[in-house]
């Protein structure tokens, strides 16, 4: 008899997670558009360059005009690339990009789903891209493209690993891998965020997620001095812009875990004390992950600017003879001290 | 375990040469930016900045040209041909004087070699051409030229002259 109120409710329940999804999905492409003007300022600036300034006032429809060019532009599709691959590629960059973000908590009780496992759930999902990557890498059928993937592949194996014990730090802390739950075990202020006994594991989290999304100075997937563009140096135009599109988002994606898990993600750093609760706005708040995100973002663009990018096999000396020991030591010391009850 | 290289791990585990870098970048983000915005602004140019080619007259509308062909000589790109006859006063003058722009290579050694500064070489910079065979700069072209510009141009030499 209420059937069709179950299947409406249904319906509601599909149309409200849409609606979420284009509440996350809009602004952030909106953030991806002006996070390459950002970067294109902010680097030309450390260049003492001034960067793009003449498409609109100070140069701020840049994006828009580069947007419109690569979407007006031809997708040049290779004789000899594999068909079906090679147009799937660039979906299969983007989705896990931009799917990462459903679990992501921007402020308490908002976010599109509550995963139980929502680390793990964010970390299958970065991981996820590289496969992305590498089909363009081998779907182009160009030599610099796969030499691109390649690189991307082994780049991803040893990096996802530091990646992944600097996480279990995480983990040990807050007793959780609910992203939430991780928030809220670092509630009582700035001290007590999980930056300070996290260290050298946040270090660790933030070049390897500067390496995962292969950024300057970790950027031979692409290096254009080697590989002119590397694995997408056949793509062009709409194609080519969702690469650029999943790059970015993976980049915006990890400014904000390292906000949420090492710097507290909403939690404001005066909480608890007399002027927070008087001020609204030193109180908790989105304002504060999305100050913390953008100051991440910013570090990556100041990485770029500064260092010259690695050589291949110090890339790989880096991840598995410094990064690796150093969280399992960080780890041990870490496992030792709640063993001796220094520690959460 | 040598004490320099325990250094030399402290020093790269501190991240101390890299946080180094990272402040000079800092720096630079708020220092002042040498970009010129060119066609809005532009550097300035030196009196003697050699550009686009002109022929000058007197002030009685003369052109001062007298077809000597110094700086026909003179040009090592061999990018000036001069015909001259005798005009019906008796005086020599050209009756084709052409420049190749794109043979030249702006060494100024046709306005030096030139005997009544006829020939010069202004400080205009922006100029193209539309088709080819338009480089070529004739007797009247450069006349023109240097009718348009003569007082830059005389202003140019004689903020020169104490140097010539």
């Amino acid at each position: 008899m209420f059937e069709w109120a179950a299947d409406l409710s249904v319906w509601i329940r599909v149309g409200w997670l849409l609606l979420g999804a284009m509440l996350i999905l809009v602004p952030l492409l909106a953030a991806v558009a002006y996070y390459t003007y950002a970067e294109r300022k902010i680097v030309g600036f450390m260049q003492m360059r001034l960067g793009p300034s003449r498409v609109g006032p100070r140069g701020l429809f840049q994006p828009i005009a580069d947007v419109l060019k690569l979407l007006t532009k031809e997708v040049v599709h290779p004789s000899q690339a594999s068909g079906m691959l090679f147009r799937l590629a660039p979906l299969a960059a983007l989705v896990p990009a931009l799917g990462a973000w459903a679990g992501i908590p921007f402020d308490d009780g908002l976010w599109l789903a509550n995963i139980d496992a929502g680390l793990l759930y964010v970390l299958a999902l970065t991981s996820l891209g590289a496969y992305g990557i590498i089909i363009a890498g081998w779907a182009s059928n160009s030599k610099y493209a796969l030499l691109g993937a390649m690189r991307q592949a082994a780049q991803v194996v040893s990096y996802e690993i530091a990646m992944g014990f600097a996480l279990v730090g995480v983990l040990m802390l807050s007793g959780s891998l609910n992203l939430a739950a991780i928030v809220q075990a670092q509630s009582g202020g700035m001290l007590d965020w999980f930056f300070l006994p996290l260290l050298p594991l946040l270090l660790v989290y933030l070049v390897s997620g500067v390496a995962e999304t292969n950024r300057l100075p970790f950027d031979v997937v692409e290096g254009e001095s080697e590989l002119v563009a590397g694995f997408h140096v056949e793509y062009s135009g709409a194609a080519f812009a969702v690469f650029f599109l999943a790059e970015y988002s993976a980049m915006i994606l990890i400014s904000a875990l390292t906000a949420i898990l090492f710097f507290g993600g909403w939690l404001s750093p005066l909480e608890g004390t007399e002027l927070a609760r008087q001020v609204p706005v030193l109180d908790s708040g989105i304002h504060w992950w999305l100050l913390k995100t953008a100051f991440f973002m910013f570090c990556f663009l100041w990485f770029r600017a500064t260092f010259p990018r690695y050589r291949y096999d110090q890339i790989m000396r880096l991840g598995w003879k410094v990064f690796i020991p150093v969280t399992l030591i960080w780890i041990f010391v870490l496992g030792a001290a709640r063993f001796a009850g220094l520690a959460g | 375990m040598r004490l320099s290289s325990l250094m030399f791990l402290l020093r790269s585990l501190s991240l101390w040469d890299l946080l180094r870098g990272l402040r000079l970048t800092a720096r630079r983000l708020f220092s002042r930016k040498i970009t010129l915005r060119y066609p809005d602004e532009k550097t300035p140019k030196s009196p003697r900045f050699r550009g686009l080619h002109a022929l000058r007259r007197y002030s009685n509308g003369e052109e001062r040209c007298i077809g000597c062909k110094l700086c026909e000589a003179v040009c090592p790109a061999l990018a000036i041909t001069i015909e001259s006859e005798e005009r019906e006063d008796g005086s020599r003058r050209t009756t084709r004087y052409d420049i190749d722009l794109f043979k030249c290579v702006y060494c100024g050694f046709c306005e030096e070699a030139c005997p009544t500064d006829a020939v010069v070489e202004t400080d205009i910079l922006e100029f193209h051409f539309e088709r080819r065979g338009d480089q070529i700069m004739t007797k009247e072209d450069l006349l023109a030229v240097g009718d348009q510009y003569e007082e830059h141009i005389a202003e140019h030499r004689k903020a020169d002259a104490g140097f010539r």
